[in-house]
């Protein structure tokens, strides 16, 4: 599967990561030169294999559903960039 | 010797005896430091903390009541959280970033009176394999042959670095396709990745999470035992921290393997191998069977396809941990124009704030995991991972008690040779590594020799679940039979 310049474009805005237009061809060769390394992937018989979804097998373990932490504001801000009144401070979202 | 050159396990005799004081210890580590700007190791330094914890240490053992860790000089990984110290995973993203918690290992370490020297240069987000994708430019190999700089390796290259030119006693690293065991081979010091569950990601900067463990980069063997120990610890804040009880490590380098079985992987035979490796693997083989063990020909039938699934794995997971970075909560924030919204700040500060190979990695996990491409990838790699898992599993259900590899297709390379490269030519640094990540299993590199050119090579060997005391054993007697002893001649 190789990857054209509409789908690199693509790729990079859900990543949510700018990429200038000039640039977008040579991501494009990048991206599809991984993904051809990937499609050895192809060669191997998966018929009836069960996706791993855990390393090691184990219950995740349960505990009462109570709040345990939290009641410092004034830590959780501290490393903002911009923290204003006990709140993260962003551009405007809704218009 | 100058007190920077001890071991663990000799700086915590010394100090029972009250030959010397974790002071002077660290006082040794500091002043090397200072003097070794040229290696690019640590990035940030924390002298002041050092030596009130020295102090604190010394009083400690005054009163009888110290750990084997209590009073040793350690360098940290740029990756685990620090309180109150710079912790940016070397990328500018994180830039000013200092937690205001500890992760679980370091605060570990701390407890049992280890000493913080400071923070050491990685890969960036752990993506990489020779230390080049440092937001602080690259850390340095002690070793040299030439008047070329070379690669200390990656993604702990800072690490690995700093024990083998004795900045400190020892440093954590974390491995999730190689990044403690290749670059203790490149530096001639020995490094394990644990099974995974037995240490805690908490407060550890994520990759790729059901890959990522945290693990020792010490001088010896025994010292790796004694690390890791105290590294060890069920955490409720990890979900997936193996609630068992943690050995005792040390006791279990007894140096006997005399008839433990140790399995030889065919497909570990990769075309294009060095001689050199191939001999280096060969002469292992050798002192295992020595040291009593029975050589076993096995077989690892999906080996060949650890990194293609490591590289869908590993990517997907990385595009979700490495959402978290917007902007918003911590770090940098890219400048806004006028009319600029909040989709053009997540944009611009991920573009500005991470370097080309995260980008490179987050940008594939995301295309592997988006509509319509998810099963062809994403499950086809867990799939293969799952076979991957089960090949280990049959050998050592036929009573294997652990592998031997080489730990690296090559020894170290000249920083900027892969400048040009493909990024796959790169990836191509874990092929002996991976398969231990993506199989959930402990892995150690163990020094074994240099090649023609002076350089150290490292072996590599891979124990059963849980079993990291009978695999340090067994990397302890390739240890001794090995006999390496070479150190980086002074250049810096």
């Amino acid at each position: 599967m190789s990857i054209d310049i509409d789908t690199a474009r693509k790729v990079a805005h859900l990543a949510r990561i700018r990429v200038p237009e000039d640039h977008l061809p040579e991501l494009a060769q990048e991206l599809s030169s991984i993904l051809t390394f990937m499609e050895q992937l192809n060669e191997v018989d998966v018929e009836g294999v069960e996706p791993m979804t855990s390393v090691t097998p184990m219950r995740l373990k349960r505990r009462v559903d109570e709040v345990t932490d939290g009641g410092y504001p004034e830590k959780i801000l501290k490393n903002a960039p911009d923290a204003r009144e006990g709140f993260f401070a962003v551009p405007k979202v809704v218009e | 010797m100058s007190l920077n050159k001890l071991t663990i396990a000799d700086a915590r005799d010394a100090l029972k005896k009250g030959d010397v004081t974790a002071v002077e210890l660290t006082e040794s580590c500091l002043s090397e430091i200072e003097g070794a700007g040229a290696l690019n190791a640590y990035v940030h330094k924390t002298p002041e903390i050092a030596l009130e914890q020295a102090k604190a240490a010394d009083a400690r053992i005054k009163s009888g009541d110290a750990p084997a860790m209590c009073g040793i000089p350690l360098g940290i990984k740029d990756l685990f959280a620090t309180k109150g110290v710079a912790t940016q995973a070397a990328s500018n993203i994180l830039d000013g970033f200092k937690p205001e918690y500890e992760s679980t290992v370091t605060q570990n370490l701390w407890d049992a009176g280890a000493v913080m020297l400071g923070k050491l240069s990685m890969d960036e987000f752990a993506m990489g394999s020779s230390n080049e994708t440092a937001c602080y430019g690259p850390a340095v190999n002690p070793w040299k042959i030439d008047d070329r700089k070379l690669t200390p390796g990656g993604s702990s290259g800072g690490s690995a670095a700093a024990v083998a030119a004795d900045l400190c006693l020892a440093a954590t690293g974390t491995d999730t396709g190689g990044s403690i065991r290749q670059p203790a081979a490149f530096t001639g010091i020995v490094g394990i990745k644990p099974t995974y569950g037995r240490v805690s990601r908490w407060g550890v900067v994520a990759f790729a999470s059901s890959l990522d463990q945290a693990g020792p980069m010490t001088k010896s063997v025994r010292d790796a035992a004694i690390m890791l120990g105290t590294m060890c610890s069920h955490d409720p804040k990890d979900s997936t921290s193996a609630d068992i009880p943690v050995p005792d490590f040390e006791a279990a380098l007894t140096g006997d393997i005399r008839g433990k079985k140790i399995g030889i992987p065919k497909e570990y035979r990769i075309e294009g191998m060095p001689a050199e490796i191939q001999k280096l693997w060969d002469d292992g083989i050798a002192m295992m069977k020595d040291a009593g063990a029975e050589i076993v020909d096995i077989s690892l039938p999906h080996t060949k396809y650890a990194l293609p699934a490591y590289y869908v794995v590993a990517p997907a997971e990385a595009s979700s941990n490495l959402a978290r970075y917007d902007g918003v909560r911590y770090g940098h924030r890219a400048k806004l124009a006028a009319g600029e919204g909040i989709v053009d700040m997540y944009e611009k500060t991920r573009a500005e704030g991470f370097g080309p190979e995260v980008q490179r990695r987050v940008m594939i996990g995301t295309y592997v995991l988006s509509a319509g491409f998810y099963d062809a990838y994403y499950n086809r790699a867990r799939k293969v991972r799952a076979l991957i898992k089960r090949d280990f599993e049959q050998v050592f259900a036929q009573g294997i008690d652990s592998i031997l590899t080489p730990a690296t297709p090559s020894a170290a390379f000249g920083l900027g040779e892969m400048d040009g490269a493909d990024p796959v030519e790169m990836y191509m640094q874990d092929v002996f590594t991976v398969t231990v990540n993506l199989a959930g299993l402990p892995g150690v590199s163990v020094p074994c020799g240099l090649d023609s050119k002076g350089l150290p090579l490292g072996l590599q060997l891979i124990g059963r679940p849980w079993e990291e005391g009978d695999l340090l054993n067994h990397a302890h007697v390739l240890e001794q039979a090995a006999g390496f002893a070479a150190k980086p001649e002074k250049w810096w």
